[in-house]
């Protein structure tokens, strides 16, 4: 079943100049797998379109079920340069949640937010 | 020596609340309370500000509040402070917190200030190289408004070591502001970088505050937190050996849990391998992270790499102006009278010849904040305002975007709605560049006080 990533991960970002760390978090152990295989640097990167205007680099963080995704060219030229109003970038993270993930049905009752799921 | 120490936050930034850091003072049973309080652009706004207004005194403008909120219980308790709300004139910020010591009737206090983190005297002879573009930093000299190094926990040590119960600093890295009370009460050589890097991964979880203990967490129906209206702010009981519980205040809201850990462990991280500080090179891809009990997580085997030769610098340059206003539609369609706003200014800024470097035209309420990213599938809002911002070289080309918004009172479309202007529409924009100096080329010095 294809489910939005809310369902699998929590995010955060953070911002250091032009760059956003857009940080992913598996629920589930389980879900961590999926994440490494499907949310790769290139999908990630094509799923923000021209709000990342630089590199992508996705670090693997095995031992807290994690991957981090160094962003550049996403905070408008730095924050204090940034026309965009949330120019820290500090809800940057929430556009992923809305990724589609494929999730095997045996897993389904360990999504996150089962209210939304029908 | 202590068999484990207590430290807990006070402030993750400049606007941060104030009542946590109250609650920290007054029921933390604290060995030392912290404060952080500086963004990357503080100092250069510190230097503009001290320019235009010679009563700025160049220090956190929420010195005296935060002050009067924790001193009396810090006093009581024992508790030591260590703050880098000296921005730019961490003498002046050690004589104001002299002088509330006094109002209080705390004598003989002593008040440590750390200076030696402003080298923009000398920066251009220090460091070649701008990080960001490689461009010589030679590129800025017309522009450069202040250049400050980032120091490490050393001169704290020192201040502390020398009998101060409160150390006001500059610049210094965020996490070292916490790591100097653990190098200073169990005896860490600055050149120990196993005990430094678990030491510096502890401070980096609590220098955002409530960040680690349920704030920037909650999402209703996916990650609750009780009464998040009640944040407390972070407690670290850190032993020896580096290990720490995080905890808070008991009765505070929020929660500390692995999640609100993990995602406060890649906050602002690039490489979790390598995460530089003045201190030590930070491993996070080692650590451990276990719940020992309700709101309490132990957080241990954090990794450390010795550290580079090098403190980072920060150079803040004069970069122009940003001109920024905003009006509103509502109802049936508001999205398209939107559209024909932004339309119509477009045209009106070929008129007046706008020169900009960069323009947007958002519409707030569905693409404003995630810009491109926003997927094409978003349902129209019921409610629009048309954001218009504009980044320029001089203020008057700024001033055009809010007095082409003020023509849309009268002279754009139906349903327009629009505000007076009542505060200024421009505002300057500081640049910030960064580059690497030789870590002996900046020396910190320690200066005393008493109350």
């Amino acid at each position: 079943m294809k489910v939005k990533l809310q369902h699998v991960a929590h995010a955060r970002s953070g911002d250091k100049g032009d760059t956003s760390n857009i940080a992913v978090f598996a629920y589930q152990p389980e879900f961590y797998p999926l994440l490494k295989e499907q949310l790769t640097a290139e999908r990630l990167k094509a799923f923000y379109a021209d709000a990342i205007k630089g590199v992508v680099t996705r670090y693997e963080v095995d031992n807290i079920d994690a991957l981090n995704f160094v962003c550049q060219g996403a905070l408008g030229g730095g924050v204090s340069r940034s026309l965009c109003l949330d120019n820290y970038g500090k809800a940057l993270s929430a556009a992923i949640l809305g990724f589609e993930i494929e999730v095997p049905e045996y897993l389904k009752t360990k999504l996150q937010g089962q209210h939304l799921l029908a | 020596m202590k068999s484990s120490i207590r430290i807990g936050s006070g402030a993750a930034w400049w606007g941060d609340r104030v009542e946590p850091a109250a609650l920290n003072a007054e029921k933390g049973d604290l060995d030392y309370l912290c404060f952080e309080t500086m963004a990357e652009a503080t100092v250069s706004a510190a230097q503009v500000r001290a320019r235009r207004d010679p009563g700025f005194p160049g220090y956190d403008t929420y010195l005296d509040d935060r002050m009067r909120a924790v001193l009396p219980a810090c006093m009581k308790r024992g508790t030591k402070i260590i703050t880098n709300q000296g921005w730019i004139n961490p003498d002046a910020a050690a004589e104001r917190v002299v002088y509330w010591l006094q109002e209080f009737g705390f004598t003989g206090v002593k008040v440590a200030s750390v200076n030696g983190s402003l080298i923009t005297e000398r920066v251009l002879e220090l460091t070649d190289t701008i990080l960001e573009n490689g461009k010589p930093t030679s590129s800025l000299k017309a522009t450069l408004i202040s250049a400050e190094a980032y120091l490490g926990a050393e001169p704290i040590v020192e201040a502390l070591k020398g009998g101060a119960q409160i150390v006001i600093t500059g610049r210094v890295a965020d996490p070292s502001i916490f790591l100097a009370p653990m190098m200073y009460e169990f005896e860490w050589d600055p050149l120990d970088h196993v005990k430094l890097g678990q030491g510096t991964g502890i401070g980096h979880l609590l220098e955002c505050g409530a960040q680690v203990t349920g704030g920037y967490f909650s999402d209703p129906g996916f990650k609750d937190v009780p009464e998040p209206w009640n944040f407390g702010f972070p407690i670290a009981e850190v032993s020896p050996d580096g290990s720490t519980v995080l905890s808070k205040v008991a009765g505070t809201g929020g929660a500390i849990t692995l999640q609100t850990v993990k995602e406060q462990m890649l906050y602002e991280v690039h490489d979790p391998a390598n995460y530089l500080t003045p201190d030590v090179v930070v491993d996070f891809t080692t650590a451990e992270i276990e719940v020992v009990g309700p709101d309490r997580v132990r957080v241990s085997n954090i990794g450390g790499k010795p550290r580079t030769p090098t403190f980072k610098v920060s150079m803040g340059c004069t970069e122009g102006f940003i001109g920024e206003d905003m009006f509103f539609y509502a109802g049936p369609g508001a999205l398209r009278r939107a559209q024909l706003a932004k339309k119509i200014l477009e045209e009106r800024f070929k008129i007046v010849k706008l020169e900009a470097e960069d323009v947007r035209i958002d519409y707030l309420g569905l693409n404003a904040i995630h810009g491109d990213a926003t997927p094409g599938t978003a349902p129209e809002p019921y409610e629009v305002a048309v954001r218009v911002a504009a980044r320029t070289k001089t203020r008057e080309e700024a001033a055009k975007v809010g007095r082409e918004i003020d023509g849309m009172a009268v002279s754009g479309i139906a349903h327009t709605g629009k505000r007076v202007p009542h505060q200024d529409r421009t505002r300057e924009v500081i640049g910030v560049w960064s580059g690497l100096v030789d870590r002996t080329q900046v020396v910190p010095s320690v200066r005393y006080f008493e109350s």
